[in-house]
């Protein structure tokens, strides 16, 4: 294992953060504190508790769920095409380095982002909602996965992406989508049947369920559940970044 | 000692174009070897092949004894590279670039050998610069330091100096001498053939994905060059043309060049004298030159 490697990529990638503080850091801070004063405190105030969770707090795990999973996809994503953009690829492709250890680079340092982000965001949220985490490890552990299967993702984002304008398409037109009808705002109770179901067949409903009951114990799926689907997702990428490097897709001819 | 061993090495593409035929070379250690080609060649896909960034579609290539593809980690290391392209991170400084290079191949820091790297490739005063402020030049010199950056024992150099100045084109092969002189292998390829024959120990000309000669470069030019003469006619008017016409002249203004190979006719420039003054054609001066390499690479494309 070319520890010294990863570690130089892993570096590489978090100076990126610091650098762009306002991109990377306050700008997510921001306007997730603009839905908390807004749904939370504004609107939220005129809001019924949802399974007697004040509506301000009720939000926190799905907004953060948003910020992580965008900021995961957002990161990974530009991390390994801005070195394609540049031609700087090569250098990587030539280093005496297993795909292993440029993924473990790359995503390892998205996903510590994303994850520096969500707690800046978790802390940022205690100064307007009333919050509450009942599980901790299981909170933080959700954290981590989820940072990790969006990263693999937006990795995988990044190796297809022929231009910059296609980094921005899945995050915008996907993921967002998907969050806001995964629950983000609302118990899954409150839809009617059909759309119920609808719902679960997407798959960050699993994310923001799981999440949620490490705050507040209280579900709209069954833990386990949430968790087979982060395992789903999580393996998924990996095999898809595994026939990336076998065949060379668009990385090496 | 065998540095890189090539061995039937072919590379085809999906639409069926073959970049490379059954390639095979032999590169020893310490040599400056010339790679030349006209574009298109094949020379590029050559080296990204052996450095990892092209897969073989076919046959095997060793560097220090080891597979580039089983054991890509001990190649890898071994192998410093400059690609055509000015590739780089334009936000970061020099140093950290260069020192980025080094970490992606494994080393640990090593600020005494990258600032001598910098001082060597006048760098050094422009360290804390961010690349982006670079003029071309600088930028070109930035490829070579991280190419070098992990103490490389071979070096690929893919047409380094295009679009550099003729001094700075100088300094950088001031360095690659050096880098010779240390006992780096070097494997260049370039357009302007004065620098390979003035530098290389071996030249290697491939065409249409094929090599169709690897000499020695002072073999090549004694075997493959040809001589002129050119004199310089006192009355140009007054030569009968027809009466040469068995030797190999071009006529320029006041001038007579003769072509002619001292192989294949050694007594041409004795038959040729004997021919003027038979003619009683008088001249001022003398002039003797041998093809260059460049004109011997000509006709090498043209040929084959």
């Amino acid at each position: 294992m070319n520890f010294l490697a990863v570690k130089t990529i892993f570096l590489f990638e978090m100076s990126r953060m610091w650098r762009t503080f306002g991109q990377s850091i306050a700008s997510p801070i921001i306007s997730t504190s603009l839905y908390f004063i807004v749904f939370g405190s504004a609107i939220g105030s005129r809001i019924s508790e949802i399974d007697g969770i004040n509506y301000g707090a009720f939000i926190v795990p799905g907004l953060l769920m948003l910020s992580v999973l965008t900021q995961s996809i957002s990161n990974a994503s530009f991390g390994i095409y801005f070195p394609q953009f540049t031609g700087t690829i090569y250098e990587i492709m030539s280093a005496p380095i297993s795909y292993v250890e440029i993924v473990l680079g790359f995503v390892g340092a998205a996903a510590c982002k994303s994850m520096i982000l969500g707690i800046l965001i978790l802390i940022t949220a205690a100064f307007f909602v009333p919050l509450q985490v009942d599980h901790p490890m299981a909170m933080l552990a959700f954290l981590l996965l989820t940072a990790v299967t969006f990263s693999l993702f937006g990795f995988v984002i990044g190796i297809w992406a022929d231009k910059f304008e296609k980094l921005q398409v899945i995050p915008i037109l996907v993921i967002t989508p998907l969050t806001f009808l995964g629950g983000s705002f609302y118990s899954l109770d409150m839809l009617p049947p059909f759309w119920q179901k609808v719902s679960l067949l997407n798959p960050v409903v699993y994310l923001i369920s799981g999440f949620r009951w490490s705050f507040y114990s209280k579900a709209d799926v069954g833990v386990g559940v949430s968790l087979i689907m982060i395992a789903l997702l999580l393996s998924s990428c990996m095999l898809f970044i595994r026939w990336i490097f076998k065949t060379g897709y668009r990385i090496r001819s | 000692m065998v540095m890189i061993s090539i061995s039937n090495v072919s590379k085809s593409y999906k639409g069926g174009f073959e970049a490379l035929k059954k390639v095979n070379l032999r590169i020893q250690q310490g040599e400056l070897f010339a790679l030349l080609g006209p574009n298109g060649a094949g020379k590029t896909t050559l080296i990204s092949i052996i450095c990892g960034l092209s897969r073989a579609t076919s046959g095997a290539i060793q560097v220090g004894g080891f597979d580039i593809v089983s054991d890509y980690r001990q190649t890898r290391q071994l192998i410093g590279l400059v690609p055509q392209e000015i590739s780089l991170s334009i936000f970061e400084t020099v140093w950290d670039a260069v020192s980025f290079t080094r970490g992606l191949f494994g080393c640990s820091p090593n600020p005494d050998y990258i600032e001598r790297l910098l001082k060597d490739l006048a760098l050094w005063d422009k360290k804390d610069n961010l690349l982006m402020t670079l003029s071309g030049g600088m930028k070109r010199r930035v490829m070579i330091a991280k190419a070098l950056s992990h103490e490389p024992k071979v070096l690929f150099l893919d047409e380094p100096t295009a679009g550099v100045d003729v001094e700075l084109r100088q300094e950088m092969w001031k360095v690659v001498h050096r880098l010779r002189e240390s006992g780096v292998t070097i494997i260049l390829t370039t357009h302007y053939i004065e620098e390979a024959e003035d530098m290389a120990d071996r030249i290697g000309v491939i065409h249409h994905g094929e090599i169709i000669l690897v000499e020695e470069k002072d073999k090549l030019m004694k075997n493959l060059g040809t001589k002129q003469i050119e004199i310089c006619l006192q009355e140009p008017d007054t030569v009968d043309v027809e009466a040469f016409k068995d030797f190999e002249l071009k006529f320029d203004k006041s001038e007579m060049i003769l072509t002619y190979d001292p192989r294949e006719k050694p007594t041409e420039v004795e038959d040729f004298f004997a021919k003027l003054t038979q003619q009683g054609i008088s001249y001022t001066d003398v002039k003797s030159r041998h093809s260059s390499l460049e004109e011997i690479f000509v006709k090498l494309v043209r040929d084959a």
